[in-house]
């Protein structure tokens, strides 16, 4: 039994959804806008924290604590020691400027004008379906039966990602 | 009364956790009591015995102290993250006990009342992700103190705690099969025949490498190895400040003790003794293991420390899942 069914539920989760949504734009305009590279970096972490208030609100507790066991500690914190090991890169006098920011605008563009036109006529249906109780049994019974081929392509995907990072690190050999 | 009425259970929360923090806190200063106590007799000294009987008066001299210290802020320090560093730190250690079941329902004038603060069906999960946010605590500490030891220590501490943070994750996978569940009252309840340690032995001992090199404790504590590295990640910091960091610390073994506890000792139950009084005895017993352990034990050197962890423990810990999964296959 939820402890505040007494409440005007509706009025405070709309709250708290304007909140985490506001957070997460925010951090995002942050992210590309801030001097400091260090400083983006955690806005970039704040932004992924608030999506997972988001997944919190959509009562996916699973997704949520997923999203900060990976993005928020594990690849922000790489993000975070690449900023760090580099070096001169919170120097002000290194340029933010890209060569390439043509190339980056048309893309934007692109993107941009694909994504307005899914937001403007998509449909956005509710789902009427009840919220599952046993979340987690549930999402391992579809990984492994109907999305096994997904999933497995993933996992492949990752281990592929990961033998080359090991290549590109090794040392050369003879060199 | 009938107005007030719906803003009962959100009081009861609001009071529990009031409670919790208390108690943690004070835990944590009689931790840090014991472990002198405990650690002084180990190595034929007397330790602290001077503040009231047996010295139980220490941790309030010592809070005394160290608000009345100093507070000196470096010149390089990059002043906001340097102040939030400590609350990142403390925060994420507070909050994981959140989950941890002390005991079953209770009831106090009419109203009943859970020994813990929220059962979240993925309670394991939550503790881990909390853990890992902790991790920021000391990485911004360290980058942020403008100090070399401090980063260095930074560095270390990150790299070794994302490290362990594998293994410590994959050790519980085997406890969480045989119950089929991630919630931790439901994984206590799992027990009620057999404790997990007598059917997941190795993934407990996996579970209390990776704990203490997760809480960073020796001989796992290579982030503020004093002979190098003066004090690691809160080399600059003073007063109040260092203090949350050694709060978080101490915090964090309380709860990597009650997780353990959770998982593979059964949790608040036991026979004779309410379930409360149970809960409180195993973790006392893991924070004494902890403590000998320290005494005990000379610091690693860094590159072992690694190497331990991804070509012992990872592998071990994957074994033991196929292992448990296997068994548990055969037997239906």
């Amino acid at each position: 039994m939820p402890p505040f069914e007494n409440l005007p539920t509706d009025l405070v989760l709309q709250g708290i959804f304007l909140l985490v949504a506001g957070l997460i734009v925010v951090a995002a305009v942050a992210v590309v806008t801030l001097r400091n590279i260090f400083h983006s970096a955690l806005a970039l972490i704040l932004c992924f924290s608030a999506v997972a208030g988001l997944y919190i609100l959509l009562e996916a507790p699973f997704v949520a604590a997923v999203q900060v066991l990976i993005y928020v500690g594990a690849i922000s914190v790489l993000i975070l020691f690449a900023v760090m090991l580099t070096e001169r890169v919170m120097d002000p006098k290194m340029g933010a400027r890209n060569e390439q920011w043509w190339l980056g605008l048309l893309l934007t563009a692109i993107a941009a004008t694909g994504l307005g036109a899914i937001v403007g006529f998509a449909p956005w249906p509710l789902s009427k379906a009840p919220i599952i109780n046993d979340q987690i049994t549930a999402l391992g019974k579809e990984f492994l039966t109907t999305y096994v081929l997904p999933f497995e392509v993933a996992s492949l995907l990752l281990l592929m990602a990961l033998l080359g990072a090991i290549i590109i690190a090794r040392e050369k050999e003879g060199g | 009364m009938e107005l007030l009425s719906p803003l009962v259970p959100i009081l009861i929360i609001v009071i529990k956790s009031g409670v919790a923090i208390f108690a943690l806190v004070t835990a944590f200063a009689y931790a840090v009591w014991i472990e002198r106590r405990v650690m002084a007799r180990m190595q034929s000294r007397i330790g602290p015995n001077r503040a009231g009987p047996f010295g139980l008066l220490q941790p309030l001299a010592d809070a005394v102290k160290v608000l009345l210290k100093e507070e000196i802020i470096p010149q390089d320090a990059k002043v906001p993250i340097y102040l939030l560093a400590p609350a990142v730190s403390l925060v994420p250690a507070l909050l994981s006990f959140a989950v941890v079941p002390i005991g079953p329902e209770i009831e106090i004038l009419g109203q009943k009342i859970t020994l813990y603060l929220a059962d979240l069906n993925v309670g394991v999960l939550y503790v881990f992700a909390l853990a890992s946010v902790g991790v920021y605590g000391i990485v911004l500490a360290g980058w942020s103190s403008g100090s070399k030891y401090s980063f260095l220590g930074a560095l270390r501490s990150s790299a070794q705690m994302l490290s362990y943070e594998l293994p410590l994750g994959l050790s519980v996978v085997g406890a969480l099969m045989l119950a089929g569940t991630l919630s931790l009252v439901q994984l206590v309840e799992a027990q009620k025949n057999a404790w997990f340690i007598l059917l997941q032995p190795l993934g407990f001992l996996i579970f209390i490498v990776s704990a203490v090199a997760e809480v960073n404790r020796a001989p796992f504590d290579l982030p503020e190895a004093e002979t190098e590295l003066v004090a690691g990640y809160h080399t600059e910091y003073t007063s109040i400040k260092w203090a949350f960091f050694y709060m978080a610390e101490y915090i964090n073994m309380i709860v990597v003790s009650s997780i353990a506890v959770t998982l593979f000792f059964g949790g608040w139950q036991g026979p004779f003794f309410p379930p409360a009084v149970w809960y409180f005895l195993k973790v006392a017993a893991f924070i004494f293991l902890f403590i000998w352990l320290r005494a005990t034990l000379p610091r690693l050197r860094y590159d072992r420390l690694m190497q331990f962890g991804w070509k012992i423990l990872l592998p071990l810990s994957l074994v033991n899942i196929i292992a448990t999964a296997a068994i548990m296959v055969w037997q239906g």
